[in-house]
């Protein structure tokens, strides 16, 4: 959507920051994510007030207070329906959601399909790290089968949902993954993601250093991989775009839609010793939800719900009902 | 000769027009200046099911429907053996002299036990089983048989009209029937033709057809039959501008008329009605500051299930925008979680609860008033809330603005309780008077200019003031879990008090601001030393019955709880003074409105009229159960068990 950078005040990235007393564990992927969003609100020049971040349950859920713009800290699994009802009652507003693994692809998974099906102008960033941290380490839905972390009393028999294939079937029209610890990447991507007319998934890959000893840090960056010719870990995360992909749907040709979505399947089943991040798929040919309820409601994006009056002067009413009770008279 | 009082019942399978066909009854008597009630029953079933509609009508104002029939009109045996007892003597049978032959084992939609009760019913009056035989007995019975041979007649009007494809179009006999019994009733035409003008608005062609298979019929009867002791006959038009409409509409005129540009639904029965509506009328006209004519609008989203939709709501909330979502039992179950969070984080938000029979699945297109104790514990933890019942449809208008005006004013949701009675029935009203109605957003703060903003910060009365998402120079934050006046996470001991005690406490201001009518409304003799309490849409059954226990010398007063939650106990046991006997009257089987009463005014009740068969309570039921009152015959708990 486009931002009036001109209304910005001078800010910095520090005024994007709460005095709030973080608790997440040391070294948790989190405080990667945290930053990044508030970098990128912060380049993007979003005034403050234009922004709200809506969180689930969960470490993850804590995310908002910590940001210096609204924040909404909503329940288990439904941050993503409340974030759909505030934008369309306000379209002006810059949403987006965080939420953890479990709480989008596990309780809020309902969620998480139909918000596809919807394409609202809303960026939607999953913290992905395999475990439930903050009930002490249970196996998420992203968790692979057969995989025991270190509180899990036997291996996960439940195989693991495949997030960014999800959000492409069920219609997310920007689709990407990051790492959290590639602060600048990830920030580069949000900010792609927020300026992205539909709505956007960002699958973040973000270690748990307390419950998840097998996806680690060092595991990402490779360090149980040592190159004998260069005595250097090879790590198993690489960029897509520096392999010369390309996300875009060009055309609303459905044959080159076909082999795009074939393209992002590919590489979103690459796992283990290459894990690719970066921008998997744009669509800007599907209709926002926004812009469906404009066929209808025809001045809806300039006198949204939250911009009517719904009274006069004197406190009465507004509406004018004689049409409507035209069909009922007798 | 009975003038302009009638009890009268259409029925038949689920698809074949039964809705339709009332409701250009209704409407045609409406249109002449006459008082109408109906009633609607129906399965939850797509085609084939019986379901039938019982519309009252009068010269003055009706509330309710009666059990006995005056005119039953049939264009199905299935109908006529369900319904054929409650024909009074000097009534009308209308049915399909086709269809003599058939028995009441050839019908499958009628179940086992159905079946059971009308063979053994026309055993014991010694009548066999066939149309033929019931008709038969209906005779004997001072009761005028009209057998109207709707396919000859479909062929001669297909010969009239010139066109053989007309022989054929069964889908016309609902309209015949209803003619037929329009010519009996000698009532004109020409507000019958108006009526089928307006059902079939739509199609402009299926309503030529129709209004020339009426008036075939219409002759026909005219031509054949001899007349009844019935007469409709039109009056003066009252100078109020009446409308004749139903409860889910009058609900969802008053969202549109009260303010609300948000709703989220999730389809269920009978709720999505009023969210269909909307969605339908979506834009509507306002006066804009000038004066001048300009456009509003209402967002309507069909959630993926009923956490969404009250998400949403809550979501739209949160912008500043009067936010509402529409459900029945099942659906309110899920929204328990969303509900609370709602009152943790004072967001104003209203929940129209389309009442019916539970648990579970239930009676899921039946009527009942089983959900109020849920509706006032529903969450897990403690907050506020307000519970609101209307008691008829016209009451729901105005109501609605009421509770978004509660809802903004305490900031915290609102449950307004309907149920399936009340939506479905159709009624003669006076046209709404959006005059009356008056929009409180309480301390809903525009601008904030310097200083901390402070969304929960602790004030005398609980109320903080609030601001919409995106209000420059401010931000806020919300969370489920316990939290300071910035709104951020705390755990400490003394906040949690202080904040529960801060939430709490804005239902103490409500019962000290609601008006007293608002609170709860009186009927009747003052002095009376019978008073019936109740709740929602039983009001106009009990004041039906009211007017003809005072014709008996019975005097009685109501009391009508319209605030359920926080309950106003000091206004009820002001209506109730020093009458001597308390008789509750709901429908379900734990008297649970009279439990609240109980608890709250610290009197016991002594009779209790309840039915909870998944059918409105009748004129008829209603009227005896509280003359066994009077009478000193009554057990302390009557059960109503009259249905269709």
């Amino acid at each position: 959507m486009a931002i009036k950078i001109d209304e910005v005040k001078k800010l910095t990235l520090d005024d994007y920051k709460t005095d709030v007393h973080n608790d997440w564990c040391p070294g948790c992927g989190d405080f990667g994510i945290l930053q990044s969003v508030q970098m990128a609100l912060f380049e993007l020049g979003i005034p403050r007030h234009k922004a709200v971040v809506f969180s689930g349950i969960g470490c993850s859920g804590k995310t908002p207070h910590f940001i210096n713009v609204y924040g909404i800290h909503t329940l288990h699994g439904r941050a993503v329906p409340f974030a759909i009802g505030a934008k369309l009652a306000n379209p002006d507003l810059n949403v987006i959601v965080v939420g953890g693994d479990g709480d989008g692809l596990g309780i809020g998974v309902g969620h998480f399909v139909s918000a596809g099906r919807r394409n609202v102008g809303l960026t939607y960033i999953v913290y992905n790290n395999a475990v439930y941290g903050l009930t002490k380490g249970q196996a998420s839905p992203t968790l692979k089968l057969g995989v025991k972390t270190k509180s899990l009393p036997k291996p996960n028999i439940n195989d693991a949902v495949n997030p960014i294939a999800l959000a492409l079937v069920s219609g997310y029209t920007f689709i990407a993954r990051a790492y959290s610890y590639d602060v600048k990447h990830l920030k580069e991507i949000i900010k792609k993601a927020v300026l992205h007319k539909g709505l956007a998934f960002i699958d973040v890959l973000q270690p748990c250093p307390t419950y998840n000893d097998i996806n680690t840090k060092d595991w990402y960056s490779g360090k149980d991989r040592i190159d004998p010719k260069t005595g250097k870990s090879i790590p198993r995360i690489y960029k897509l775009e520096d392999t010369g992909y390309d996300p875009y749907v060009r055309s609303d040709d459905p044959d080159e839609l076909n082999s795009k979505f074939v393209q992002v399947v590919e590489k979103s089943l690459e796992w283990g010793d290459k894990i690719p991040v970066g921008i998997f798929y744009i669509n800007e040919h599907i209709s926002s939800y926004e812009e469906r309820i404009s066929s209808v409601i025809s001045d809806y994006l300039s006198n949204p719900p939250a911009r009517q009056r719904i009274a006069l002067k004197n406190g009465m009413t507004n509406v004018k009902l004689e049409r409507l009770l035209r069909e009922f008279s007798i | 000769m009975k003038i302009n009082q009638l009890s009268w019942m259409i029925g038949g399978p689920q698809g074949s027009g039964v809705d339709s066909g009332a409701n250009i009854f209704s409407r045609a008597c409406a249109y002449g200046g006459l008082h109408v009630f109906g009633k609607r029953e129906y399965h939850s079933n797509i085609k084939g099911e019986h379901s039938n509609y019982v519309v009252r009508v009068d010269s003055k104002p009706i509330r309710s429907h009666l059990d006995e029939i005056d005119f039953l009109v049939t264009f199905d045996p299935e109908t006529l053996f369900r319904h054929v007892h409650k024909v009074v003597p000097g009534g009308v049978i209308i049915y399909d002299v086709n269809q003599e032959g058939i028995t009441v084992d050839k019908i499958p939609t009628i179940d086992k036990q159905a079946n059971r009760r009308i063979k053994s019913f026309l055993s014991e009056n010694g009548v066999g089983y066939s149309v033929k035989d019931v008709i038969e007995y209906a005779s004997r019975n001072g009761i005028l048989t009209y057998g109207i041979p709707y396919v000859k007649l479909l062929e001669g009007l297909a010969e009239e009209l010139g066109d053989p494809r007309i022989a054929r179009m069964d889908v016309m006999i609902n309209v015949m029937a209803v003619a037929s019994s329009f010519a009996l009733l000698q009532y004109d035409f020409a507000p019958i033709e108006r009526a089928i003008n307006y059902v079939f608005k739509a199609k402009e062609k299926v309503a030529k057809l129709n209004i020339e298979a009426a008036k075939y019929v219409y002759k026909y009867v005219l031509e054949n039959f001899e007349r009844t002791s019935y007469k409709l006959e039109p009056v003066s038009k009252s100078e109020d501008g009446r409308i004749i409409i139903q409860g889910y509409q009058a609900s969802a005129l008053g969202k549109i008329a009260g303010g609300c540009r948000f709703q989220s639904y999730y389809p269920i029965t009978p709720a999505s009605d009023e969210s269909v509506y909307l969605e339908d009328n979506a834009v509507f006209e306002i006066i804009g500051e000038n004066g001048e004519l300009e456009k509003g609008s209402i967002v309507v989203v069909q959630t993926e299930d009923e956490i969404a939709a009250i998400a949403m709501a809550i979501g739209a909330g949160l912008a500043g925008v009067r936010a509402s979502t529409a459900t029945s039992g099942p659906g309110f179950s899920l929204m328990a979680e969303g509900l609370g969070w709602a009152g943790m984080n004072e967001v104003p938000v209203v929940v129209t609860l389309y009442q019916r029979g539970g648990p579970s699945t239930g009676l899921p297109t039946r009527h009942s008033q089983e959900d109020l104790l849920f509706a006032v514990y529903a969450g897990h933890g403690e907050f506020p809330r307000i519970v609101y019942a209307s008691g008829d449809v016209e009451e729901v208008f105005y109501d609605v603005a009421k509770v978004f005006n509660f809802a903004e004013r305490y900031q915290t949701p609102v449950i307004h309780l309907i149920d399936k009675g009340m939506a479905n029935s159709i009624m003669t009203v006076k046209k709404f008077d959006l005059s009356k109605v008056k929009i409180d957003r309480g301390e809903l703060v525009e601008t904030f200019v310097d200083g901390v903003y402070k969304r929960f910060k602790f004030t005398e009365t609980g109320v903080s003031p609030r601001v919409k998402l995106g209000t420059e120079n401010v931000v806020f934050w919300n969370t489920g879990d316990e939290h300071d006046e910035l709104g951020h996470i705390t755990e400490d001991h003394e906040v949690r008090t202080m904040m529960v005690d801060k939430r709490m406490k804005k239902l103490e201001l409500a019962l000290q601001e609601i008006d007293d009518e608002d609170k709860a409304l009186f009927y009747g003799d003052d002095d009376a030393d019978y008073v019936v309490l109740s709740w929602g849409s039983t009001k106009g059954v009990i004041l039906d019955a009211m007017d003809m226990l005072k014709k008996d010398g019975y005097k009685l007063k109501f009391v009508q709880v319209k605030l359920l939650h926080p309950f106003p106990s000091d206004r009820v046991s002001e209506l109730i003074g020093d009458a001597r006997f308390l008789i509750d009257i709901e429908h379900n089987k734990t008297a649970q409105f009279g439990s609240i009463v109980k608890r709250e005014i610290l009197r016991d009740i002594d009779y209790y009229i309840l039915k909870y068969n998944g059918r409105p309570m009748s004129l008829s039921e209603v009227y005896m159960a509280l003359k066994l009152i009077f009478e000193n015959k009554a057990n302390k708990i009557q059960v109503l068990n009259n249905g269709d």
